[in-house]
């Protein structure tokens, strides 16, 4: 098929007048991509002009706009008078947000669809080729472009004035620096302030310990969680049930007698024996991992699993890790009960709280 | 005075004239509205990702007149009974409010949702896309390296945009994210200190990211776009081969009007598709989720999809905790490798493929035509290992639910994970490259022998054979020499135009008889031979 090359003069495509007045506008358009190196191969009409078809085509192409038209309209009708403001329990507000989407996508689809037969089905069909003239930057220009930015730098001289380049590139630097050092400056914060990192809600404040409070900020008994239990407790402090202490929560769980048993015995080997208080024992709820709530207690298998990753701690070992992505045991809050009867944090945590990181040991 | 008559059909003349005039338009526009572009319908995918990018401009610009990007706590005291008297966040509470109070607010944030998924989506396939047609080789490995930049920078608008409403399971990704942040060695806690400001999760960083999300990462986004597109348009679209497509030209329509239009249509066709997804499928019912508590996940916690991969990823990590006993001692977390490392070598591997493609064949010329997935198969091998990791990180994203719902144990399926990632992409590999060389080998076949017309026809002898009808004249062997031409190979008889589609129009036939289908684009250049009847052989009066 066709060869379409770049010279113009090929037979027939001579440069026409375009003023001729015998030209009909096609030729013209022609004429005009030919200047472009397109050749238009194939130009015909999908549709006979006046035929059924087309008026067929043509009443389809209407009827979409219509449609458009009367869903926009019912899209309108709704939005302003269906009773829309939230109403508990079933009605007729929760069907606002379908309706008003049935609509506008009717309306939206109805212009696509209008527009896209109106396209394809109505306008003529054509193949053009056009050429891509890759590569077609003649040498001489590369040639010419490169020696033209040779020249100016030649002009500036810096080779021959070899301080100016010295001097600038120890002025610029210095000038980059001031751009980054507010952005970098305001940003950064020592993340070691206050030993934040190794410290929590639990800290003893002048002395005296924190009590175990629920998520009402209620005090707890021991009584008040049954055997095979578990409770999520947070710092008895102002805030201390907020995500301000967002690495405070703990899992305060009644383990049965035996299993406090080998979880003492564990506890001991760790060297973190009189952590618990009788068969209670406390663990930070923040994942070792990435700081997920561990959440998930199974009560028989004394087993707490992270629902975002799936990392599981045995609490009857020190909650050590046993499957999963985490590789850290959960901390272990060591408590006691006060003189009137509620648990108390006997201190902070002795280890870090949450997700781990470089410099954590 | 006389006053001149004032003629209305002249004025688009003169208008047109004074315009050029001033501005010399004439010419450049005649360039534009001749472009010729090739036409495909795989070349829409992309339109899809830019159309969805429109509305999510649309419906962000609308969220933002409601949306309060602070972490101020408020008591909620608004429609949505559950939830009133609960503290929580000023951005919370007003997402609450844009869902349940803003009249019409609720299907703008689900359109905004969908049309972040269908963006990315659309990202996705069409990259696919390009993969395995080779469209990414030179001239276009710029356009391919901005292409794989528009994903991550699509990842970073979802995510600093589903983290903005602070609910829980947001609040809970954001945590996550804290917590990757933390795992990078040396750097990690400066850095996380730096974009919390402190602490996680401090008081800031809901407004740090509304600015992200609403300013830096969408003008980074239309940047990386319109250089995208104005690299297409520079460089022109790439076709498939075919009757009279060369390397060197373009086979197609003329960009204005039909194209245009088409292009239009389209558009409003995806904007439709995204308000009906908008309306009727709830998307994010972010207001069953509660405000973002530290103590409270539930279970089927799962990200937008286009970060499951990561999640899935790193469920499957071991734990393998690398501990340096350097003074008084580093760890570099399990956490670091699948959600840094990880991601790192993606980019790294996606950006660089175009180059290392073209070292590994030693081909450096400029290619224009698109090749068929069969016709490379180690590429396409390379693409379905590629989707096969993808797709195994994306479902263990979800393997809880997976777990929950079929009855499988979780540990099972974690390991059935960790093992399918090593074993199921080298298999896809070999799969798909066996299955590209016998279609290859088909292909050939076809050539050589003709298509297969499902006619039976016994011999003297009485072997059956099938009788193939070649695609030109056959040899005295009944072979034909065709050359292979990495394009598409009739394999019916109705592609020969033996059997004409059945005349359309439901009342009415349409005079015309619709054309047999033919290779998109062909050009028909002459008219069709007047079809002979396939018949049984036998003659009737």
């Amino acid at each position: 098929m066709s060869t379409h090359t770049e010279q113009p003069a090929r037979p027939g495509q001579e440069p026409i007048d375009v003023n001729d007045p015998r030209l009909s506008r096609f030729d013209i358009v022609r004429e005009g991509a030919r200047r472009d190196d397109i050749e238009i191969v194939h130009y015909e009409d999908q549709v006979a002009p006046g035929s059924r078809a087309e008026r067929r085509l043509v009443r389809t192409v209407a009827g979409f706009f219509l449609v458009t038209g009367l869903a926009a309209t019912a899209f309108l009708a709704i939005y302003i008078w269906w009773p829309w403001e939230y109403q508990p329990g079933r009605g007729g507000d929760k069907l606002f947000t379908p309706l008003l989407g049935a609509t506008l996508g009717i309306a939206l689809l109805g212009i696509g669809f209008g527009i896209l037969t109106w396209g394809k089905k109505l306008l003529p069909k054509e193949v053009s080729i056009q050429d891509r003239h890759e590569g077609a930057v003649p040498a001489e220009d590369r040639t010419i472009t490169g020696q033209t930015m040779l020249y100016m730098a030649d002009e500036l001289g810096v080779r021959r004035r070899p301080l100016l380049g010295m001097s600038l590139l120890a002025g610029l630097v210095p000038v980059g620096a001031v751009a980054a050092a507010p952005l970098v400056g305001g940003l950064i914060s020592d993340p070691h302030k206050n030993n934040q990192m190794m410290t929590t809600g639990f800290a003893p404040q002048d002395g005296r310990k924190i009590r175990l409070v629920r998520e009402d900020g209620r005090p707890i008994r021991p009584a008040d969680i049954s055997a095979g239990g578990q409770i999520t407790v947070f710092p008895g402090i102002e805030h201390g049930v907020s995500n301000r202490h967002a690495d405070s929560p703990t899992l305060l769980i009644h383990l049965r007698d035996a299993d406090a048993e080998v979880s003492r015995r564990n506890n001991e080997r760790q060297g973190h024996g009189g952590y618990m208080w009788g068969n209670f024992a406390a663990y930070s709820k923040i994942c070792t991992h990435a700081g997920c709530p561990a959440s998930l207690y199974e009560q028989q298998t004394n087993r707490l699993l992270c629902p975002c990753h799936q990392s599981q701690f045995l609490i009857t070992d020190n909650a050590k890790p046993i499957f999963g992505p985490a590789s850290r045991r959960l901390p272990q809050l060591p408590i006691e009960v006060d003189a009137e009867g509620y648990f108390v944090a006997k201190s902070d945590y002795t280890e870090a709280v949450g997700p781990d990181f470089w410099e954590r040991p | 005075m006389k006053r001149r008559k004032f003629d209305m059909a002249a004025v688009p003349g003169n208008t047109a004239r004074a315009v050029d005039d001033r501005f010399q338009v004439a010419t450049p526009l005649r360039r534009l509205l001749n472009k010729v572009f090739p036409d495909h319908w795989s070349f829409l995918l992309g339109e899809i990702a830019l159309f969805s990018f429109v509305v999510l401009l649309l419906t962000g610009v609308f969220l933002t007149f409601f949306f309060e990007p602070t972490m101020t706590e408020v008591i909620y005291n608004g429609s949505y009974a559950p939830l009133r008297g609960t503290p929580m966040s000023a951005a919370y509470a007003s997402t609450l409010d844009i869902s349940f109070d803003v009249r019409g607010g609720l299907i703008m944030r689900q359109m905004h949702h969908w049309a972040a998924l269908l963006f990315m989506a659309a990202i996705v396939v069409h990259m696919l896309r390009v993969f395995f047609t080779g469209a990414f080789r030179k001239p276009r490995e710029t356009n391919w390296i901005i292409g794989s930049l528009l994903f991550w920078v699509g990842f970073l608008a979802g995510f600093t945009g589903y983290s903005l409403p602070d609910d829980g399971l947001s609040g809970t990704g954001l945590r996550i994210a804290s917590a990757i942040i933390l795992s990078i060695p040396v750097i990690g806690t400066w850095v996380s200190a730096a974009v919390f400001d402190g602490e996680f999760p401090g008081t800031i960083i809901i407004s740090r990211f509304y600015i992200a999300h609403v300013l830096l990462v969408p003008a980074l986004l239309v940047a990386l776009i319109s250089a995208h597109l104005g690299l297409v348009f520079k460089q022109k679209h790439t076709q498939w081969p075919g009757p009279g497509r060369t390397n060197g030209n373009v086979v197609g329509e003329r960009m204005f009007p039909r194209y245009a239009i088409k292009q239009g249509g389209f558009f409003m066709v995806v904007f439709g598709v995204i308000a009906l997804l908008g309306g009727l499928f709830q998307i994010n019912p972010l207001w069953l989720f509660g405000p973002y508590e530290a103590w409270v996940v539930s279970a089927a916690s799962q990200p937008d999809w286009y970060v499951m991969f990561l999640d899935g990823s790193t469920r499957l990590m071991p734990d393998w905790e690398i501990y340096l006993p350097i003074g008084e001692g580093y760890v570099i977390p399990p956490l670091f490798w699948p959600t840094v490392v990880l991601p790192g070598i993606l980019v790294g591997l996606s950006t660089l493929y175009p180059f290392l493609e073209a070292r590994y064949l030693k081909d450096y010329r400029s290619h224009n035509l698109l090749q068929r997935p069969r016709d490379v198969p180690f590429r396409t091998g390379l693409g379905a290992m590629a989707i096969t990791f993808f797709v195994i990180l994306t479902l263990t994203g979800a393997n809880d639910v997976i777990a929950d719902k079929f009855h499988i144990s979780l540990n099972a399926m974690t390991w059935a994970g960790r093992i399918g990632l090593l074993l199921l992409p080298p298999l896809a590999y070999y799969v798909t490259y066996r299955i590209c060389l016998g279609l290859q080998q088909h292909d050939r076949e076809v050539l050589a022998h003709g298509v297969e017309t499902g006619i039976i026809r016994r011999m003297p002898d009485g072997r059956f054979v099938e009788v193939h009808q070649p695609l030109t004249t056959p040899d005295e062997h009944g072979h034909t020499e065709l050359p292979y031409a990495g394009w598409v190979v009739p394999k019916k008889m109705n592609r020969l135009g033996a059997l004409g589609p059945a005349i359309r129009g439901f009342f009415y036939p349409i005079e015309k008889p619709a054309e047999a289908p033919v290779s998109p684009g062909h050009p028909p250049v002459e008219p069709r031979p007047e079809r002979e009847e396939v018949g049984s052989g036998e003659t009737r009066s």
